[in-house]
């Protein structure tokens, strides 16, 4: 049992870092994981994705033609990715920034204004983990616990930002969780 | 030790710091940029040396002058500055100096484009320069296989005294997955190298040259070459089989990162009731020819899946022989074959579709 990942969004956004972070958590919790980031020609406003697989088994293909998980910071990336999602598939929206909603019957949609969120926890750039709370208030892909460990350590550094962002992936996670889509 | 998550690019800087290396020389190029970056910061920290070089031209020739003092040498580069230290390679395997080199390969031809590709097949294995000889090249699948095969390139190059090259693409590159390293080489467990150029003292002189103007001493040097390409040809085969048990619809043939997305579409081709194996050479030279042809005995079809228009399809040809129908499927220049894709080749190939 396999669960591929997209996370797509603006370069700055953090979507590179969410999906890093699932991807410790998988590692953490000694599951099978592998991270691969977009890495061509970007420019600065361009687009920025990465694709993590968490699994039990041995991951074969580390790049992904149908998704069971998009998670989309930006509307491009929701017109490139939600029509690739496997059916029956889950789509997280950040829909502070995305207007649209995505035209499949087949899947979930979920919309969380993960800006205000991150905003009323602290920071606005703590909007990617407010997303990552969400897929995983959803699809506990790891635990709560793990996630939140991983992020104190990520940053450790600076620790000026661990309160916001634990915040801002706390608000997320338990709306998720609470099934409570925003419009 | 425990796992971390780590790219490629820094996971082959760190294993090569664990096989005792301590000399970098190299020029940065996309997408294996990592790795120089990494070692530019992790050699201070263990007293190693680390030159970016003002062209491939040179640190090829730095790696050259540092083989020749016994000292172990890394480069890593990608496709075409892999083609610009092709020179000095074949000057490195004629003193019979042991490097390790990397090419996290690119699309190509000319300076072609940045994302992953396998075009440099032929390149590698048909010895990269010129000049009558041979690199082992190692091909691995996935990150903890990089490290792996890095850390024993060393041991490999220092054995025949041979240039090894490590042959990825730019998703090992840039890829990250949970990784244990092997142990740390005591730098004084190292094999000795008396044919090293260290200054003589009191032993006889050792000199280092690739330059042989009377014909029949430069006849005899091939001769000695090729006998060593034969003996690692005997000794270093090495190949994976998956799923290849008893009679098989379809033997896929692939290398490196290309044959993980090849296993993922065979698992849904043989969830679907198909019966498909992946042969994926770890060793492209030497090539597991002779191993091939015994698997490929029970397979109805045999289809070659690479990211170039058909390069180890050559290989593939020469272990089967003339009678054998072989198919092949390819993109190029950074396309990179989908699971989906993989299976629509098999599916025509075996005349079986699988829906996924």
């Amino acid at each position: 049992m396999q669960t591929e990942v997209i996370m797509a969004g603006f370069g700055g956004q953090g979507v590179i870092t969410a999906g890093y972070l699932l991807a410790q958590a998988a590692l953490a919790e000694e599951r099978e994981v592998t991270w691969l980031p977009s890495y061509g020609p970007e420019m600065r406003g361009g687009t920025a994705n990465c694709t993590v697989v968490v699994g039990d088994e041995p991951i074969g293909s580390p790049l992904v033609s149908a998704p069971k998980v998009a998670v989309v910071m930006n509307r491009p990336s929701l017109e490139k990715f939600a029509p690739k999602l496997k059916p029956g598939g889950l789509l997280v929206v950040d829909s502070c920034l995305i207007p649209i909603r995505s035209d499949r019957t087949d899947i979930r949609e979920f919309r969380i204004r993960a800006d205000d969120l991150a905003v009323s926890a602290g920071s606005r750039k703590g909007a990617n983990l407010a997303m990552l709370g969400a897929l995983l208030g959803i699809l506990p892909l790891v635990s709560r616990e793990t996630a939140e460990k991983i992020i104190g350590k990520h940053f450790a550094k600076k620790p000026q930002f661990i309160e916001s962002n634990l915040q801002a992936f706390l608000l997320g996670f338990e709306q998720a969780k609470a099934g409570k889509s925003d419009e | 030790m425990a796992k971390v998550l780590m790219k490629g690019n820094e996971a082959i800087g760190e294993a090569a710091i664990r096989a005792g290396c301590r000399n970098f020389f190299g020029y940065p190029i996309t997408p294996q940029s990592e790795v120089p970056e990494y070692l530019s910061r992790r050699f201070p920290e263990v007293g190693g040396t680390y030159v970016q070089a003002e062209s491939e031209v040179a640190a090829i020739n730095m790696l050259y002058g540092g083989a020749g003092v016994g000292k172990r040498v890394l480069t890593t580069s990608s496709s075409p500055g892999i083609s610009l230290m092709s020179e000095g390679i074949s000057y490195i395997a004629a003193c019979e100096l042991p490097v390790v080199l990397v090419n996290i390969v690119r699309g190509g031809p000319g300076l072609g484009g940045i994302l992953p590709a396998q075009s440099d097949y032929h390149q590698a294995t048909r010895g990269i320069g010129h000049g009558d000889f041979r690199l082992l090249v190692l091909a691995p699948a996935s990150v903890q296989e990089a490290v792996n095969l890095i850390y024993e390139a060393f041991d490999l190059a220092d054995r025949y005294r041979n240039p090894v090259l490590i042959l990825g693409d730019g998703m090992i590159g840039q890829m990250m997955e949970p990784v244990e390293f092997p142990p740390m080489r005591p730098l004084d467990s190292l094999p000795e190298k008396p044919w090293a150029a260290t200054g003589m003292k009191d032993r006889p002189q050792n000199v280092i040259n690739s330059l042989y103007l009377n014909e029949h001493e430069l006849n005899a040097h091939n001769f000695k070459l090729k006998a060593k390409y034969d003996q690692v040809a005997r000794e270093q085969v090495r190949f994976e089989t998956w799923r290849c048990d008893g009679d098989l619809d379809v033997l896929v043939v692939a290398f490196g990162t290309m044959a993980r997305i090849v296993k993922t579409a065979l698992a849904d081709f043989n969830a679907a009731g198909g019966r498909g194996g992946v042969f994926r050479p770890i060793t492209l030279w030497p090539y597991p020819h002779e191993q091939l042809r015994e698997t490929a005995r029970r397979a109805k079809k045999v289809l070659v899946i690479e990211m170039n228009t058909g390069q180890m399809i050559d290989d593939v040809r020469m272990a089967l022989g003339p009678d054998r129908e072989v198919g092949f499927f390819g993109r190029t220049g950074g396309v990179v074959p989908t699971p989906d894709d993989v299976l629509a080749a098999i599916g025509e190939v075996t005349g079986k579709g699988a829906a996924r």
